[in-house]
Order: C-alpha cells, then structure tokens, then sequence
C-alpha cells in the first residue's frame, strides 16, 4: 500500500475544500444519483446537454474527500465538452483507478492524473471512480447508481470499501 | 489528565506488564509505512500470540484426524483435544454443562443457529421479538428473515444521547406477543455495555428467553453465564486471540434439546434411514459434519492464554487505555466521540469536523495506526447519531499508552492537512 501523501495532494485537498460546480444547474436535462452503500458517498449530479454538448454541470451531496474532489475536477473538465469526449474520460479515468490504463498509449486525462496513486489504495478506488459512474449513469438516463450494483455497467468487483 | 487518573494508570502499570504481553505477539512487530503499527481495530478481529500460534501448528503437525470417528490413535487424539477445548470454554463462560458449549463458525452462525433452531419452532404470526438500537447487522438481520417469514413483528428498544439503552422503554416493550429478546452485551460501534443482567431478569419476568450477542464481551469481560442466567449466549474466537472460523454458541441445555438442528449432516445423527433419521444427542445435534477442528482447539489455547494474563488485569489495563485515551480525544478541538456511556468497554468511536472517516482512516494509515472506518455493520446507530459513519479506535489488552499518543498526533495531523 502507497503512503496517502502521494494521493492528497494539494490539488485534491484544494478541490475538496471548495468544490467547483457545486450545487445543480437549473433546468437540467439528465441527472442522476450515486451511492456507495459501503461507505456512505453519495452524490447528486445534474447536467444540461445541448447539442449533445455539457453546457452545464453540477453536483452536490456528502463524500469523503477523494470523491469530492474527483466529482469536482471531473465536473470542469467535461463541461462545455462533447457527450462522446465525457464518455471517454469516463472510461479513461475508471482505467487509471483500477490500474489498466496503458501509460503508453495517449489519454486525455490531463490534471486528473493526480488521483492515478488511487490505484494503490483499494478501498479508495471506488471513492475516486463514484462521481464517474454518476456522470455514465445520468448520460445514459439512469437514475441511481451504486459501486456495489452487478446490474451497473461500470461495475467491478475491487474488493470492499 | 487528572491527577487520579494518573495515579491509577501508574499503579496499573506497575502490576501489568504490557511489554512483557506484547512481546508474545509477533505481528506487533510490524512496520506500517515505515512506522510501527499501532493496532487499534481489536473490536474487527484481535491478533494471536506465539502460543496459540504454537497451538495450531502442534496440532496439524502431530494430532490432526477427523473426530469422533475412527479408533485410531490420531482420531481419538484429535476428538480429545476437540472436547478438552469444549470443557476450556465451558469453564471459560462458567457454562454448568459441557454439552451447552456448541461450537459455531462465529457468532453471526450461533445468532442464526438461535433463530432457525428456536425462532422457527417456537414464533409464529404476530408474535413479538425485542432487540436494541445497538445491534451488529448480525443480530438485526437473521431476526427480520424469521419475522418476514413467520409474520412476526420486531420491536427496538431505543438509546439516549450517550449510547446507553433505556430500560424503561425496554420493560414497556413487552406485550402478550412478546416471544423472544436478542440483544447485545457490548455494542461494538460504541462501546457501551448494555445492562443485560437487568434485562435477562426482566425478560424472564415475562417468561421470555434472551440471547445475548457476546462478540464484543468475552474477550474483554469475566463472563459468567449461569450468573447472567442468559438462555443463549454468543461469541467469535478471533475477537479473543484466536483463529478465525470458529466461535461458541451457548445455550441453556433444556433449550437445545427442544430445538431443532440447524444443519443436516454426518455427526449430528444417531441414525439415518429413508424413512426416519434419529438426531444425536446435544452438542452434536448441532455440530454436523466434520467441524473446523483445529480451530476449535486453537480457540481452547487462547483460553488458556487470556486466563494467563487474567481477565480481570485485561478489564483494567483496557479500562485506562479507554479513560486515557477519552481523555485526550477530548482535548482536541473539532474532534467529537460519539459513544459516551457510563460503563463502556474499550472502543473510541470519533468524527473530525470537515473530514470523512475514510480520509481519517486513510491518513492515519500512513502513521502506521490501524483503525476502523465506515458504519461498523451497525447502521441503525449510525442514523441514530445521524452519521453516515464514525472513525473508531478499539483497544486490547496488548495496546499501550504511547499508542494512544501515536493515535492523537495522528488525528492532529489529519486535521492539518485538511484544513
């Protein structure tokens, strides 16, 4: 196991204590909700899609700092991207968490590498990837997501939180 | 710290020497990060000293066979160490039989050994099952299958601000449907330790049998089970420096007799045709298969350890790690203990204001202290306190009054970098 050091990292600390994008963005077209029953993160995410571009995004809810920050950043960095670009961060982000993204290979990831040391912490990882989940689930109009749900299509088995 | 408490922890110190305990457990040893590990998650599961370690290893090495069986010297080997470890914790617990001992896998199957044996035989429809705000999932769960299944109905006895049960509402529970009481002797989210003398006494009043959830209790408590006078009482021996997969249901013979069997298996019969199928006498009626045998005699061998050390020199070695440790948590500003009870054993459940239990866990990880984060598998408490989780330290006998020292630096530390 990696020292923590590594992972709260004075960007991660700054996003948790003043989260951007907080709060739901009014006449949202697709929002949804997020849980891990295991801990206790939950969030809300709401989001306007115009064009099948992100105009608007926004999250509220109750999390433990990595979640936090990961909602936060991730919320700023779809925003005013296309449907299809914010489906592949998605994708990209939950790669890096679990330890399959191939570092060789471009990736659009950018700032959010600073929660790439998530992998080495297990039980965390579903923290960093719960805000992600939410944004597939609200883009592909699901209403509720769970870490622990078999039925979710980002779902796998990393052991408990 | 006040001057008494001082006073006491010195005068503790010198009758008990932690150093020369701890130098029995290997695993305190360890380097976290760097740092020695500070272990302070005795309430998930305790660690195990040389000897027991020992314990397990002689056997596998020189008495192993399946019991109760054959005649052969290694058989008949194994099957009297298995029930010379029976008679250890009958004479642990005080238990007036050895064949109200039953071995279990732990006390999650003793609880639901009660509750398909006793429960499904003996409530129906609208019968009544009283538990507390208190319980492990544990000791909710088996009891809401029974009552779905039979439509039957759970009570909950309520707690006040510190955690403590309110024996008052508790004694205004009980009703003509009132069947059966489940309740815990120590919460393990917060510490408390309920008044199950008065509430055994009280449910037998009513005429009603009472199980007591011992997890938390007998590794850090004398247990007596005939004084208690509980009908059930159940416990895990990995809380108790001893091997996970084993445990003890105990049980009122009378009881266990009327029972029916929980599995259906070799060992638990007298004998077997297709058409009828006599069981066995008790324990074995409950015993089926062949049970973890090695595990049940490594579970005698922490007996015999802890009963080396002495309960009663365990109970106030943890009594001053608690009070100190209380004592010092409570001088950090933004640092709230959720669990204040009168009588509480050894477990420090706290939240940090602005901090997630999880980032608590995950940064103290780094210091080397090894806590619990997350809702303890209690989560009627959690909504109790309205937390969505708590951080806790539990202490064991073997924990030292510098860990205590490392645990509060380490908690100052988390409140730096989050803020």
């Amino acid at each position: 196991m990696t020292d923590s050091k590594q992972l709260y990292q004075e960007v991660i600390l700054d996003h948790n204590r003043k989260p951007r994008n907080w709060g739901l963005p009014p006449d949202a077209t697709h929002k949804s909700e997020g849980v891990n029953p295991l801990c206790g993160d939950h969030i809300h995410l709401a989001l306007r899609l115009a064009d099948d571009t992100v105009e608007a995004i926004g999250f509220e809810g109750d999390s433990c700092a990595i979640c936090k920050a990961s909602a936060s950043m991730m919320t700023a960095a779809v925003k005013g991207r296309a449907r299809a670009d914010a489906e592949q961060l998605v994708q990209e982000f939950r790669d890096m968490a679990i330890g399959t993204l191939d570092p060789g290979e471009p990736h659009h990831l950018g700032r959010l590498t600073v929660f790439a040391g998530v992998r080495d912490l297990p039980t965390r990882v579903k923290c960093a990837i719960l805000p992600w989940h939410t944004l597939h689930a609200a883009l592909n109009a699901i209403a509720s997501t769970s870490t622990e749900s078999e039925a979710d299509p980002m779902h796998a088995p990393m052991g408990n939180a | 710290m006040s001057a008494s408490l001082t006073a006491r922890i010195e005068q503790h110190a010198a009758a008990f020497d932690v150093g020369r305990v701890r130098a029995d457990f290997p695993i305190l040893k360890l380097r976290v990060n760097g740092k020695p590990l500070v272990f302070l998650d005795n309430a998930a599961s305790s660690q195990m000293p040389q000897p027991v370690i020992d314990r397990w290893v002689r056997y596998q090495t020189s008495q192993h066979a399946n019991i109760h069986r054959a005649v052969h010297y290694l058989s008949e080997t194994a099957t009297a160490e298995y029930e010379a470890a029976r008679r250890k914790v009958q004479a642990f617990i005080n238990a007036r039989e050895e064949r109200e001992v039953l071995f279990t896998s732990g006390t999650t199957e003793g609880i639901n050994l009660v509750m398909h044996g006793y429960g499904r035989k003996f409530i129906g429809a609208g019968d009544e099952i009283i538990l507390t705000t208190l319980e492990h999932h544990s000791n909710i769960v088996p009891w809401q299958m029974l009552a779905e299944e039979k439509g039957a109905r759970l009570r909950v006895v309520p707690v006040n601000d510190r955690g403590e049960l309110l024996l008052d509402e508790y004694r205004k529970l009980f009703t003509s449907h009132t069947r059966f009481v489940a309740v815990t002797h120590v919460s393990n989210a917060l510490g408390t330790i309920t008044p199950v003398r008065e509430m055994i006494a009280v449910a037998h009043e009513h005429g009603v049998p009472i199980l007591v959830d011992g997890a938390q209790a007998a590794p850090h408590l004398e247990v007596d089970v005939q004084e208690l006078d509980c009908d059930f009482y159940a416990f895990s021996g990995h809380k108790m420096c001893g091997p996970t997969g084993i445990g003890i249901l105990y049980g009122k013979a009378a009881w266990l007799e009327q029972m029916q069997p929980f599995k259906g298996g070799g060992d638990m019969i007298l004998s077997v045709t297709f058409e009828k199928t006599t069981y066995n006498v008790i324990p074995h009626k409950f015993e089926a298969g062949t049970p973890p045998i090695a595990a049940a005699i490594t579970l005698g061998a922490a007996v015999d350890y802890l009963q080396s050390v002495g309960m009663e020199r365990i109970a106030a070695h943890e009594t001053d790690l608690l009070d100190y440790a209380t004592d010092q948590v409570n001088r950090l500003p933004g640092v709230r203990i959720i669990g204040t009870a009168e009588q509480k054993a050894a477990v420090l459940s706290f939240a940090v204001d602005g901090v997630h239990p999880h980032d608590v866990g995950t940064v103290l990880n780094d210091d080397g202290v090894a806590i619990r984060t997350g809702h303890h598998c209690a989560q009627p408490v959690m909504q109790r306190f309205k937390v969505a989780a708590t951080s806790r330290a539990s202490f064991a006998f073997y924990n030292t009054m510098e860990e205590v020292d490392a645990l509060v630096a380490a908690i100052r530390r988390v409140q730096k970098v989050f803020t």
